[in-house]
């Protein structure tokens, strides 16, 4: 197990590499506990954990033998559906440090497909949280994780990349006023009631929109949502009728198929006597034929359509994202000297340095206190003071040298870190020399 | 001293439209300001030589060929400056100005000599048919720029390639809005036009109507507005159905104003 050193890696595919059709195909519908069980089966990962969102496919494990995890793991999640063949150009694949910085990028929403949107954030947690539970993490993700969370935070505050509200929704109502002009008179209907569409939602109502319809499948969960909009519920059943009166739809459902077709849409377009219908679909896997926008006076985006109406003013924040890539640097920086601590020796030798600063200096004090003390008499003192310091030092440090029978020598270090506060940063890292010390 | 303030327009409209193309690329807002200054200016040139040209030709100069189109240009102005009283239409002007420069030109280039109007045409119909009529026109040449712009637009979106016009043109509902408005104003212009030209030959001619070629045409470009304005309160035809047709029913009535007179022959075809 020691022979090999432990390897952070993250694979995946997202809104760059691959199509919408084929994230369509990956993304974990049903849930994460049932791919999270198939990973926990694999003998090659030592941590795992696994993000699915619309935009996103990503797997970070820890493991002394990466290439074979990579592959058991594309042969457990995504086998029979997609195989390994298909997938292997769209896959990116990061280790150690890049691993590190493309996690603390997609917390930072940095890597989304709207720059700067929130709702990463949320979904990261929740991904964490699971795979948490499940036990996929430990020592080293647990950190990474959490690390990950409070890099998102600080770019969130040191930067406007966020506060310029770039998301899904802005792009929507972008295009919405391109399209009706004013969205004072509109009317929004959602169909489905995720965090996405209550983003959205909320963004449309900001924007002065005049109503605000939720449809979903479960009403309660309707009902809750509209409350908050001091809007209406519907059930999914009265999707037809409520297509009257609405002027943007926002489809987000978990639903397999489509749930709306061009022909439903081109009855409703008659009573509506043409006046224009905005549909935006961000479910995956799609909620909308995308037939329906060859309709005339109809208007489909899906979310890859949307990115295009984003790009429109990236120059904006460019430089903001200049300023969060320097904060995120820096976060790596700091995670990897954290990671390079792991190992025992650079422990072994902080902890020596340590204890041996205290007592010295503590012994110059006393020194100081009784005054007149001989050079012959100082030194038998340090020497005494340093061989306590040995003697208490030998079971921690056999501890950490020694195979232990149920903890892991990660686990080991980060006690014995933890009790003695090695990891705080107003400490000097061990140099070079002290390793003779 | 017509010619002099004509060749002032002229200039006017010129500078308006190269200021509003400007813009355009630019999209700089101090740009817009001054653009639509110099065309209001133009535009007030223009009512001044046409004013002039009046006393000095002693009857209502909308005659000869050079007379009707500048009038044409001079009703273009006006319906644009109704509409951007009242609604925002975010580069109209760049299109509106080129029309109007272009229909300057002709005019510049057709003859400017004074006639002695025929005895037919000398009567207080004269000025009031015909403003009637070319104003109307202006109203649906207006409707035709509108529904290109229109045009542009639903393409972008509808085929999600943002270009050069995304950002440049108004939103589709305004575009809409400005073909609504343009019909409703021009359509009751053209029925009063066609009325008035009627009343004029029963006074004239001694009948109301003689199908003339020009009358034809017009009674054709009469009905594909009214189907279209039918069409719009009706069934709520709006959008890019709404945009093809008044280019269509654009192309039908520059037809009637240029085309008939030069491929038949009849009463109106004399002067214009």
């Amino acid at each position: 197990m020691a022979n090999f050193p432990e390897i952070i890696t993250l694979i995946g595919v997202n809104h760059k590499t691959a199509s919408l059709e084929l994230r369509e195909r990956l993304a974990c519908n049903a849930g994460y506990d049932e791919p999270l069980a198939a990973l926990s089966k694999l003998t090659s990962l030592r941590e795992y954990y696994l993000l699915s969102t619309c935009n996103r496919v990503e797997i970070a494990f820890v493991s002394t033998e990466p290439e074979r995890a990579r592959a058991d793991i594309l042969e457990a999640l995504f086998a029979p559906a997609v195989t390994a063949e298909e997938l292997e150009p769209h896959i990116y694949h990061y280790g150690q440090s890049a691993a590190v910085e493309h996690l603390f990028r997609v917390a930072a929403s940095l890597d989304s497909m709207v720059v700067g949107e929130a709702q990463i954030l949320g979904q990261l947690k929740e991904a964490y949280r699971v795979a948490a539970k499940a036990g996929g993490t430990r020592l080293i993700l647990n950190k990474l994780l959490h690390k990950s969370f409070s890099v998102a935070k600080r770019v969130r505050t040191e930067t406007r990349i966020g506060a310029s509200a770039v998301s899904i929704s802005y792009a929507a109502v972008e295009l919405g006023r391109k399209i009706f002009g004013d969205l004072t008179n509109k009317h929004a209907l959602l169909i489905g009631a995720g965090e996405m569409a209550e983003l959205a939602a909320e963004h449309l109502l900001g924007n002065g929109i005049a109503s605000i319809v939720v449809a979903n499948r479960t009403l309660a969960r309707a009902v809750n949502l509209a409350r908050r909009f001091n809007g209406k519920a519907v059930a999914l059943a009265e999707l037809q009728e409520q297509l009257q009166h609405a002027d943007v739809i926002i489809s987000s459902t978990g639903a397999a198929e489509l749930i709306l077709r061009k022909e439903d849409v081109r009855r409703v377009m008659r009573s509506r006597r043409n006046r224009p219908l905005f549909f935006i679909d961000i479910a995956v896997p799609r909620d909308l034929d995308p037939a329906i926008n060859e309709l005339d006076n109809v208007y489909l985006y899906d979310i890859d359509d949307l990115q295009g109406v984003v790009e429109l003013n990236r120059a904006d924040r460019d430089r903001e994202a200049i300023k969060a890539g320097r904060i995120i640097a820096e976060e790596v920086l700091k995670f990897e000297y954290w990671l390079e601590n792991m190992a025992s020796t650079p422990t072994i030798i902080q902890l020596r340095t340590m204890i041996e600063d205290i007592v010295l200096t503590e012994v110059e004090k006393s020194a100081g206190r009784i005054g007149a003390v001989s050079d012959a008499q100082l030194q038998a003192l340090e020497k005494m003071a340093l061989a306590i310091t040995s003697r208490m030092l030998y079971h921690p440090l056999k501890y950490l040298k020694e195979e232990h029978h149920c903890l892991t020598l990660e686990e080991r270090i980060s006690m014995v870190r933890s009790i003695f506060e090695l990891d705080d940063a107003s400490r000097p890292a061990p140099t070079g020399d002290t390793l003779h010390a | 001293m017509s010619f002099l303030l004509f060749q002032a327009s002229f200039t006017l409209y010129f500078l308006a439209a190269a200021a509003y193309l400007v813009f355009f690329f630019s999209e700089k807002a101090a740009i817009r300001k001054n653009a639509r200054l110099l065309f209001i200016v133009a535009f007030i040139c223009h009512s001044i030589t046409i004013t002039a040209r009046y006393f000095e030709a002693g009857y209502t100069p909308i005659a000869t060929h050079h007379e009707t189109v500048s009038f044409f240009a001079w009703g273009l102005g006006c319906g644009y400056l109704s509409f951007c009283w009242r609604y925002e239409v975010k580069n109209l002007g760049a299109f509106i100005s080129l029309l109007v420069l272009a229909l300057m030109t002709v005019a510049a280039f057709a003859s400017r000599d004074l006639v002695s109007l025929p005895p037919l045409l000398q009567s207080a119909w004269l000025p009031l048919h015909a403003s009637l009529s070319l104003l109307a026109y202006g109203f649906f040449a207006m409707a035709g720029v509108g529904g290109l712009m229109y045009l542009l637009q639903e393409r972008t979106i509808k085929r999600k390639r943002f270009g050069l016009f995304y950002s440049r043109l108004p939103s589709l509902e305004t575009l809409d809005k400005l073909n609504h408005h343009c019909l409703s104003v021009g359509f009751p212009l053209l029925t009063l036009g066609m009325i008035t030209g009627s009343l004029w030959a029963k006074q004239a001619l001694g009948t109301y109507w003689h199908w003339d070629p020009m009358e034809t045409w017009t009674l054709v470009t009469w009905l594909l507005y009214a189907g279209l304005i039918h069409q719009r309160f009706t069934v709520g035809w709006r959008g890019r159905q709404a945009a093809w047709l008044s280019i269509f029913a654009l192309v039908v009535a520059l037809f009637t104003y240029w085309g008939v007179s030069v491929f038949f022959a009849g009463y109106h075809g004399k002067f214009s």
